[in-house]
């Protein structure tokens, strides 16, 4: 009788760690270079998605280590979402060919370029050259940080995931129907936040914010970097310190992942102030999803500009 | 009279300043009219452009309507209207499209000081490193690494990966360095120092390593967290032009294996662990071209590389210790010599594009395992960027068997080209 039972235990637990497998395998594996990435592929595929974001938010995302951890990661990986524009051309081509995953090699069904469908700036036109900084020739790939092509990238993500599972295409919609207009909400709140100061000039250290400048009106007249991807230099420090006293500028936003010291020495001279800024979701503790990470930087961006022009 | 040269000057001014932007528009907007009065150009052309405005700002204004309405009609809302998805890269014309990705870097090496043993040159340019990458179709990618010496060329890589195998595999089919222990993997540019450790000089054929033709077949072991990968390689049987094995026959092949395993300890830190085992024919049996001895070498070795790197400091701050522990068994005439080395390195990033580095070696030799010879040396590099690096190094080496050597090195490279992966 006690036999009978323990046997019957037995093949219970093997027939549920044999359907374990199954459960899990329902919810899509998808990994994203970044945590934008990732925070979007939540937002639109629930509980219906488990999502692993390779690079930080506070971390640079063009210095990133191809890690093996990064390896298992994707060769586990139903969907793998990069952000493009070479942005991951250090890293993620070893992850890609040490995965032996082909469902998310470039060109299959499982990889998505989020850069395809959304507004890229700075693209360069004729020569370019390794004297110009680490230029990215397909245009700045920091082109998250701007809700309209938020909004195109989780439409392609919803687009994405309804391919890859079609039963939850309608769930997909829906969850992609909400956090539109949550976003279309916040923007006002965005908009109105950063109205009074449409037109300031400001610095930034690297060409990290120029998606998100130009949606909420501010103009970049300078950056700390002499030129992308390339450290302050002395020269252009006093350059640049010239040029803000002529032009007026006040603030410069730096990303999480610089050396304070040489922005600091500038705002000084300059009589002006350096703002951190999270350029990523989890940049900042608070930056917690997309929409948190506008919430975020709008917040800190207009309360530092008020104190530095009054309005 | 003064008044003629002013006027002169003016309608010569006018003259430049209308004449191209006049030629310039008619270029552009219209086929050159017959008449040569340019007045009536002008209103023309104005009315022209008010003309695009308006039908423009119409056109604009309907889609913006149909727009509203889509949006207000459809649950989920068509993109947005301003601009839509951009152009496609257009840095590339048709033809380069499937060109692999070139790169071009350069090794300049000079040495000072004096060395008995082993003595360099004091200027030379060792290496220029061609590398053609791509994706071949489907089922495999090809890499290939030219090595351009002053003198030839050499086929340092070759080989073709399959990356769509099943069951977590992934093989290489070409010439490739072996999955032996470390340092044999990496190619020079990539290396923490200017130089080999005398262990991989002494017991694994120094610069040019285990890399012979062959076949690799690594399969992917996830346990949990933790990334394990089995690697098992064959080759033909020659390394290092035949100081370590020679093939005197078809059958003598080489063989490798390897184990690797990585943990994230945290996110800023890691470990990474190896244990490789290889064997192979050598040379010490042949006598007059034929091998009358058929002596064996069997190399053991483990490896383990501990990295440290902040991830919000990544590009200022990092440490990456290294150590590798090989022990060579080489059969020959007088018996089996048991000959064992290491070396334990450490390199510390303490600004953006500065480094500093040491490196402890001790080996005793495949031949003779009781020449022991022992050396340190003391490195700073200086990256302006990831695309090249000075590198100083100090090295003192005491040999068994001679005079102790001090020597500085200096060696520089650049990149250009492609860019490639980041070394890990």
């Amino acid at each position: 009788m006690l036999k009978r039972l323990l046997i019957r235990q037995t093949l219970s637990f093997l027939f549920l760690m044999l359907l374990a497998p199954a459960i899990a395998s329902a919810q899509l594996k998808v990994v994203a270079t970044t945590e934008d990435l990732g925070s979007l592929a939540s937002e639109i595929g629930g509980d219906r998605v488990s999502v692993t974001s390779l690079a930080k938010g506070y971390q640079d995302p063009h210095f990133v280590d191809p890690k093996p951890s990064f390896i298992l990661a994707v060769s586990r990986a139903d969907l793998l979402i990069v952000v493009g524009r070479e942005l991951e051309v250090g890293w993620l081509s070893p992850l890609l060919t040490s995965s032996r995953n082909s469902k998310v090699q470039p060109g299959s069904k499982g990889y998505l370029d989020a850069s395809l469908t959304v507004r890229i700036l700075e693209i360069p036109t004729g020569q370019i050259t390794r004297a110009m900084g680490d230029v990215h020739p397909l245009g700045n790939p920091h082109y998250w940080l701007e809700p309209g092509n938020g909004r195109r990238m989780a439409q392609a993500i919803r687009d994405k995931l309804g391919e890859l599972s079609p039963n939850d295409k309608t769930l997909f919609a829906q969850r992609y129907a909400d956090f539109d207009q949550r976003l279309a909400a916040a923007e006002k709140r965005w908009d109105a936040a950063m109205a009074p100061y449409k037109g300031t000039k400001i610095v930034t250290y690297h060409r990290s914010w120029p998606n998100f400048m130009e949606r909420f009106g501010l103009e970049v007249m300078g950056y700390v970097e002499p030129k992308p991807g390339i450290p302050p230099s002395p020269a252009h420090t006093i350059d640049l310190i010239g040029e803000m006293k002529r032009q007026g500028a006040k603030l410069i936003v730096v990303e999480p992942y610089f050396d304070l010291r040489t922005p600091q020495a500038i705002a000084n001279q300059a009589s002006g102030k350096v703002l951190v800024l999270a350029p990523s979701v989890g940049g900042s503790k608070e930056a917690g999803d997309y929409i948190k990470l506008f919430d975020y930087d709008i917040g800190l961006l207009s309360g530092t500009l008020k104190q530095l022009t009054g309005k | 009279m003064r008044i003629v040269p002013s006027v002169c000057l003016a309608a010569v001014a006018a003259g430049l300043l209308v004449l191209p932007w006049s030629a310039a528009a008619q270029s552009f907007l219209a086929p050159p009219p017959a008449g040569r009065s340019s007045q009536p150009d002008t209103t023309a052309l104005q009315q022209q452009i008010d003309q695009l405005k308006k039908e423009f700002g119409e056109r604009i204004a309907a889609l913006e309507a149909k727009l509203a309405e889509a949006q207000v009609a459809a649950p989920t809302p068509a993109p947005p209207p301003e601009p839509a998805a951009p152009a496609q890269p257009s840095a590339a014309s048709g033809a380069k499209f499937f060109n692999p990705d070139t790169a071009v870097i350069g090794t300049f090496l000079g040495t000072g000081g004096r060395n008995a043993i082993n003595p360099s040159p004091a200027l030379e340019m060792p290496e220029s490193e061609v590398s053609f990458q791509a994706i071949v179709d489907p089922y495999m990618r090809a890499d290939f690494y030219l090595a351009f010496g002053e003198a030839g060329v050499e086929l340092e890589e070759g080989f073709a990966t399959l990356t769509a195998l099943p069951g977590n595999l992934q093989a290489k089919a070409g010439k490739m360095r072996a999955a032996f222990g470390k340092v044999n993997t990496l190619h020079n540019h990539v290396l923490p120092w200017a130089d080999r450790p005398l262990v991989i000089n002494n017991l694994v054929g120094g610069e040019e390593g285990i890399s012979d033709a062959g076949v690799s077949v690594a399969r992917l072991i996830p346990i949990g967290n933790v990334f394990f990968e089995a690697t098992g390689q064959v080759f033909r049987g020659d390394a290092a032009e035949g100081e370590l094995y020679k093939s005197s026959k078809p059958g003598d092949l080489s063989y490798v294996g390897h184990l690797r395993g990585y943990v994230d300890l945290t996110e800023s830190t890691n470990l990474d662990l190896g244990a490789s085992y290889s064997q192979g024919h050598n040379a010490a049996g042949i006598v007059a071209d034929v091998d009358i001895g058929r002596f064996t070498t069997e190399l053991f070795g483990v490896n383990a590389t501990f990295r440290w790197r902040p991830l919000t400091r990544a590009i200022y701050r990092q440490f990456v210790a290294r150590t590798e522990y090989i022990r060579s068994h080489r059969d020959q005439f007088d018996g089996v010599q048991k000959a064992d080395g290491f070396y334990v390195s450490g390199d510390y990033q303490f600004a953006r594009r500065w480094w500093l580095g040491g490196r402890l070696d001790q080996s005793g030799r495949a031949d003779d395992a009781s020449l022991l010879d022992r050396g340190q040396s003391f490195l700073l590099t200086f990256m302006p960027t990831e695309f090249s690096k000075v590198r100083g190094q100090y090295r003192r080496t005491a040999y068994a068997d001679g005079p102790t050597a001090h020597e500085f090195l200096m060696q520089f490279q650049f990149a250009i080209g492609a860019h490639g992966a980041h070394p890990f």
